[in-house]
């Protein structure tokens, strides 16, 4: 047993209150602190990564309590790849918030970031379902904070909107959980895995059940049509690096499908035929048609940009519903790239805003430093809408070649290319009229008030993520070889089950000699 | 006692789903409330419904009452509480700050003319 896998949580868990308690006036060690702890939180990452990377399986016994009983975290090669993917996108988006100057506008920034990386961490390690309930709070209730973040009225009604809809999703969440905990009598995943395939054919109704309620919650959580309608108000209205870090919490509703998907519920399994091939391919086929729609017909940058994480989330969507290993290596390997370009699109919205006051689809006279923002929109639309170079064509290359073999292959061919056509026009649109048509505006007298060069170091993150993106493209072969051995490894789970199940703690008694 | 609490938990689900699809902030709240009580009752008999016997698990305890259900009401009962609160406040900063405690979108003021 390891103790370093719990450290990803407890690191972030322990830095937040030292933040709130011991930096509470002190913006530069607030920042210093945060900094640390998030470079800290990528080493921690990247080490378990390699570990487990040879395909074993990692776990920590919370109090030493044997699997059933207590809760564990368990480090696989999909859980620890989402953790460092997590890691290094909060690296960027905390130097774009301090860079802009967002983490000084109102309290609390940092210590509400710490808690949001702990919860969204916590999630994608537990290997317990309750546990991850928690951690959804944990993360949702710092989220409320982050979203609400220098206020403002707006900020304030679309912050009602996005509580009481997770709100609803955590009741179902607990429906579902109650159900299930009454038709197998265990919560942990592992567990559920062997039991829920001893339940007899004819006394499958509360685990079916279940099993929709729960990918109800999921598919709240991954913005899926027709639940995705708290999003596009919500990104928006959030503060920018907010935004950018939220590019991972739609994830974290598509790394519990696919973990739940595969592990619980396998397509395999008797009861829950159908769900994915009937319900959640079109949802998620629907989700991409309406989210580039979306982008075509947005009337702010910022509602634009949200609208194309949707959309992008549906594509991911699309890869999983396959429920093949090939669509699930794919549906990785987009994962990555579109946290990252929705994360760049949600940030040079921001530069947008900063340059003149306003993101509004509107010609306007050109912004200060119009050229370096106008080129990083043009690359992170390329990477959005999914063009060669970079690496969204190439993702969207793997799911068109997953969805080769199944049933709706023309359907899915036909949504996700023409939904790409309808992209990229939408973001040329967008582009054309706030960069290339501004300089058709006379130049107004007096410079807008309010309005300054955006900081360096919001340029070094954006460009780092470009860099990530780049590398993310180069290396292609070996990421998606990697997210190939994911999937292997996803699709035959007796070793995380044995691993977890197996493995002796201490059950009712203390051990001898404590 | 079955009927008693699985129509108690259903009327509390219906209730809540009605209040919770009106457009102000104040019955959405109420009917969030009614549905966390609905899933707390419901997690609470989701570990069987047994009279008169401890939660706890011995030896020489031959019957006995699932305390795992209750650990999780407890742990939902605390979550449900503060998100309540935290949600009454975002609430009441919103209808404070716009005078207006409509939940959903408001029309955009179309621009009238001119922008393409």
């Amino acid at each position: 047993m390891t103790h370093w896998i719990v450290a990803p949580i407890i690191l972030p868990a322990l830095l937040a209150p030292l933040i709130v308690l011991a930096a509470r006036y002190h913006i530069g060690i607030q920042r210093v602190f945060s900094v640390a702890g998030v470079v800290a939180l990528i080493g921690l990452a990247a080490g378990l990564a390699w570990q487990v990377s040879d395909g074993s399986v990692i776990y920590y016994r919370l109090g030493d309590w044997a699997a059933p009983f207590g809760i564990v975290i368990v480090g696989d090669r999909l859980s620890t790849l989402m953790i460092l993917l997590t890691s290094v996108l909060a690296l960027f988006v905390l130097l774009y918030a301090i860079g802009s100057g967002w983490d000084d506008r109102g309290r609390h920034f940092h210590a509400l970031f710490q808690f949001q990386l702990m919860g969204i961490l916590g999630a994608f390690l537990t290997g317990d379902l309750f546990n991850l309930f928690v951690f959804f709070e944990v993360l949702l209730i710092a989220s409320y904070g982050l979203m609400i973040h220098a206020g403002g009225d707006a900020r304030l009604r679309a912050g009602i909107q996005y509580v009481l809809f997770n709100l609803i999703g955590s009741t179902l969440f607990l429906f579902a959980l109650g159900a299930i905990y009454a038709e197998t009598g265990t919560l942990n995943m592992a567990d559920l895995a062997e039991r829920v395939r001893l339940i007899a054919p004819e006394e499958t109704v509360g685990i079916r059940v279940a099993a929709v309620l729960l990918l109800l919650v999921f598919a709240i959580k991954a913005a899926l049509v027709p639940l995705h309608f708290w999003l596009p108000s919500s990104y928006a209205e959030a503060p920018a690096p907010v935004a950018a870090l939220f590019a991972i919490m739609t994830k974290v509703g598509a790394y519990a499908l696919i973990r739940v998907y595969t592990m619980i519920f396998p397509p395999d399994l008797e009861v829950t035929a159908g769900l994915h091939d009937v319900w959640l391919l079109p949802a998620a086929l629907v989700s991409l048609a309406i989210g580039m729609v979306g982008v075509l017909a947005a009337r702010k940058l910022d509602r634009l940009v949200a609208f194309s994480v949707i959309g992008s989330m549906g594509m991911v969507m699309v890869a999983i519903s396959l429920f093949s290993p090939t669509g699930i290596a794919a549906a990785l390997y987009y994962i990555v790239h579109s946290t990252f370009a929705g994360a760049v699109l949600f940030m040079v919205s921001d530069l947008v805003r900063t340059g003149r006051g306003n993101v509004d689809l509107t010609t306007q006279a050109p912004m200060i430093g119009a050229v370096v923002t106008a080129g990083m929109f043009f690359a992170g639309a390329i990477a959005m809408a999914g063009l060669p170079p970079l690496s969204g064509f190439l993702g969207k290359l793997l799911v068109l070649d997953a969805a080769f073999d199944s049933d709706l292959m023309v359907w899915v061919w036909a949504i996700v290319l023409s939904s790409s056509l309808i992209s990229i026009l939408g973001f040329a649109r967008a582009g054309s009229i706030v960069f290339w048509k501004a300089h058709s505006v006379e130049q107004p007298e007096e410079p807008v008030p309010d309005t300054d060069r955006p900081a360096t170091m919001s340029y070094v993150a954006v460009g780092g993520l470009f860099t990530l993106l780049t590398l993310h493209t180069v290396f292609a072969g070996q990421v998606h070889g990697y997210t190939t051995t994911i999937a292997a490894q996803l699709f035959a789970p007796d070793a995380y089950i044995s691993t977890v199940l197996d493995t002796p703690g201490k059950l009712s008694k203390p051990q001898e000699g404590h | 006692m079955e009927l008693l609490v699985a129509s108690a938990i259903g009327v509390m689900t219906a209730g809540g789903i009605y209040l919770v699809l009106r457009l102000r902030t104040f019955p959405v709240i109420l009917g969030i409330s009614l549905l966390t009580y609905a899933v707390n009752v419901f997690l609470f008999s989701s570990g069987r419904l047994t009279i008169g016997a401890p939660p706890v698990l011995s030896d020489d305890v031959t019957r006995y009452t699932d305390p795992l259900p209750q650990a999780l009401v407890l742990t939902a009962i605390v979550i449900s509480f503060g998100m309540t609160a935290v949600a009454v406040m975002i609430g009441l900063g919103a209808f404070l700050g716009s005078d207006d405690d409509h939940i959903d979108d408001q029309p955009e003021p179309r621009e009238t003319e001119g922008q393409p």
